[in-house]
């Protein structure tokens, strides 16, 4: 008998009295909710060692890239190199000095390394810890880890109260090869329990709300 | 008649002020734990959803892992199984030795641990680096964690600053922890690179999706993984999870309870290989099967392994995780090392004040505190009852079973007030080791009583 069909006949065997899958509309319904959900996004980035930018209201949707553009150079004077995700194009808006490229021009994810700016685009935030759900990257999703910083898009009007609606979202219902939540900058306290940013990951993130 | 951990806590607290920091250190985490879960109304109201979704994914593993076989295959993974740890070492090897791997880099996982997967890996040749900073610095001073979620935290920053001068040529006397940080971030950053295939744990395994969920603050996991087309990750089969919903409440207990923070800063779902590589995922029982069939003790397969109950914990906070002789120490560690082996593990369920702090701030509503009073029952049939304690409790039996003895003895009692100090504390008072005794009251309450003079 193969391992897989032991474990199963054990698990079979030694499973008493079975329970059912609980109830978990009433937990939902009274999970906390924020008035403003944009500005408790805001609040728990921040709270995580992250930056929100929010976009003038007004802006036009042709301005934003500009806008975007703007915030890196505020966010990081100095920058020589600056990475796009598919989704941003950045293309004529940064200073000469400044190398641009897409992350689809890198012949190898650890290329990548380096790079201290990707600009990369989040299909929706979460008001209750800050996180960004970015999902189906394809070539490479080292980007989003690698990086010395990470600027990323955010519609503002696509944030959720709490990870309840987040995990019901139509973006997580389908199908992808990789997603994750991003809540500020890596970070770690492994050293006498001493908060350090960029650990392994980015070292500061900055999310432009638009 | 002393537990070996009470003979390692003595040892740990020969050091005052060291054990006063790593007290008050992890007192700090708890605390953060406390204000994090106080802003949410709702958060019993959690709680006893993941305790739900655990007993139902718990009572539904053979179905529910099934699904998650299926699931991952279709997403192109290659699901393995293994019922015990030679069996998880065994396939590692195989997958990095298929793929002709020599240098493997690695995320924390428990698992790992309870297999022995580092050693067997490094003497069969395969070069093995842990990328958790607190694991690295473990690894480096070739000790081994001593907490699940943070591993160095038993370790002062000049230990590491003199580490990290020998093993990555730090500055001579520079501890301090962003210095020390960013220099393991630029040295494991070109082993990252360097590697040959890359290995996670699991925080969850969902039976819907086929996915892996890893939870990290630094990002280790994602870089190692994202850089190398052979990733690895192996659960422990009670981290299967029916399906996205119920992480929504997962997601929104374990770093809270755990670090104190609302979510890591990472939680990443692996689904598919990257394009041109491969995903091998394991399975592991181990013998979680049997933990299903021990009696008052099946809710130990809830843990999520944050780690809050070895926070709050009087004794692990004042004894420090290796005076433990299981792997994992604190309340969770106390259980698991009697589920595994009550046996040689027996030493540990001492370890506990019975203070049930650590049932009340799990988040999965494990009966951590429980659990361990149930071992205590199991003591004497282990034959590992304290002899002096039972010859002591064996008198007390006989003396309370007669009210004109125990009458007499509490008339008396009030001698011992005065009596010598060595004869108080003489080695049979094994109550009176390592505290003061409390001294018995001039009259009993029982005469006060009869005397009308209780109000």
């Amino acid at each position: 008998m193969g391992s897989r069909e032991e474990i199963f006949e054990k698990l079979r065997a030694n499973t008493a009295a079975t329970y059912d899958y609980p109830d978990l509309g009433p937990l939902e319904s009274e999970a906390l909710t924020y008035s403003d959900r944009a500005a408790a996004f805001c609040e728990s980035l921040t709270e995580a060692g992250g930056r929100a930018v929010t976009a003038p209201a007004g802006t036009a949707s042709e301005d934003l890239a500009a806008f975007v553009a703007q915030t890196l150079s505020v966010e990081y004077p100095g920058v020589r190199s600056v990475v796009t995700a598919p989704g941003v194009d950045l293309s004529g808006l940064l200073p000469e000095e400044v190398k641009l490229s897409a992350v689809g021009d890198f012949q190898s994810p650890e290329a990548l390394d380096g790079s201290d700016v990707a600009v990369v685009r989040a299909r929706f935030g979460v008001a209750e810890n800050g996180a960004v759900w970015i999902d189906d990257f394809g070539k490479y999703r080292a980007l989003l880890f690698i990086a010395e910083a990470l600027v990323i898009v955010l519609d503002r009007n696509e944030i959720v109260d709490n990870m309840h609606q987040a995990y019901v979202r139509n973006e997580l219902q389908a199908p992808r090869s990789f997603g994750t939540f991003i809540s500020g900058p890596s970070k770690t306290a492994d050293i006498e329990q001493a908060l350090v940013f960029g650990a392994h990951g980015a070292r500061s993130v900055t999310v432009v709300l638009v | 008649m002393s537990t070996m951990h009470s003979r390692a806590a003595a040892g740990f607290l020969k050091d005052g002020s060291h054990a006063q920091w790593h007290d008050d250190t992890l007192w700090m985490v708890r605390q953060k734990r406390d204000r994090m879960s106080r802003r949410l109304p709702e958060w019993e109201h959690l709680r006893d959803a993941a305790c739900a979704l655990k007993m139902y994914s718990n009572s539904h593993l053979p179905e529910l892992l099934a699904q998650f076989e299926h699931n991952a295959t279709a997403n192109g993974a290659v699901v393995h199984w293994a019922r015990d740890a030679r069996e998880y070492r065994e396939t590692v090897l195989k997958i990095l030795r298929d793929h002709g791997a020599h240098l493997f880099i690695k995320s924390k996982s428990m698992l790992a641990e309870e297999c022995g997967l580092n050693p067997y890996l490094e003497e069969n040749g395969i070069e093995t680096v842990e990328s958790d900073l607190g694991e690295r610095i473990v690894q480096l001073m070739h000790v081994k964690p001593s907490h699940i979620v943070l591993p160095a935290v038993h370790i002062r920053r000049q230990e590491i600053g003199r580490l990290f001068e020998k093993e990555m040529g730090t500055e001579q006397g520079n501890c301090d922890p962003t210095y020390l940080t960013h220099a393991a971030r630029k040295n494991l950053r070109e082993i990252f690179k360097k590697a040959d295939a890359a290995m996670t744990g699991a925080n969850f395994a969902v039976a819907s999706t086929g996915e892996m969920v890893v939870c990290t603050n630094e990002g280790n996991a994602d870089i190692g993984t994202s850089l190398h087309k052979l990733q690895i990750t192996a659960f422990g089969l009670d981290k299967i999870v029916p399906d996205l919903r119920s992480l929504g409440v997962f997601t929104r207990l374990l770093a809270r309870s755990g670090t104190g923070q609302p979510i890591t800063s990472y939680t990443t779902h692996y689904a598919r290989p990257q394009e041109g590589g491969e995903f091998h995922i394991i399975i592991v029982d181990n013998g979680r099967s049997d933990i299903l069939a021990k009696k008052g003790h099946e809710k130990a397969l809830n843990c999520l392994r944050c780690g809050a109950c070895m926070n709050t914990c009087p004794v692990y906070r004042r004894s420090g995780g290796y005076s433990y002789t299981y792997f994992i120490p604190g309340p969770i560690g106390i259980n698991l090392g009697m589920l595994r082996d009550p046996e040689k593990y027996s030493d540990n369920v001492s370890a506990c004040s019975l203070c049930m702090s650590c049932s009340n701030v799990c988040p999965a509503k494990v009966d951590l505190g429980e659990q361990i009073y149930l071992w205590r029952q199991d003591l004497d049939s282990l034959g590992k009852a304290d002899k002096i304690k039972k010859a002591v409790s064996g008198a007390l039996n006989t003396v309370m079973k007669r009210p004109a003895v125990f009458n007499t003895a509490l008339k008396l009692a009030p001698m011992v007030n005065h009596a010598p100090r060595p004869l108080v504390y003489a080695k049979i008072n094994t109550w009176g080791s390592g505290r003061e005794m409390p001294r018995f009251a001039t009259r009993s309450f029982n005469s006060l009583w009869k005397k009308g003079e209780v109000k």
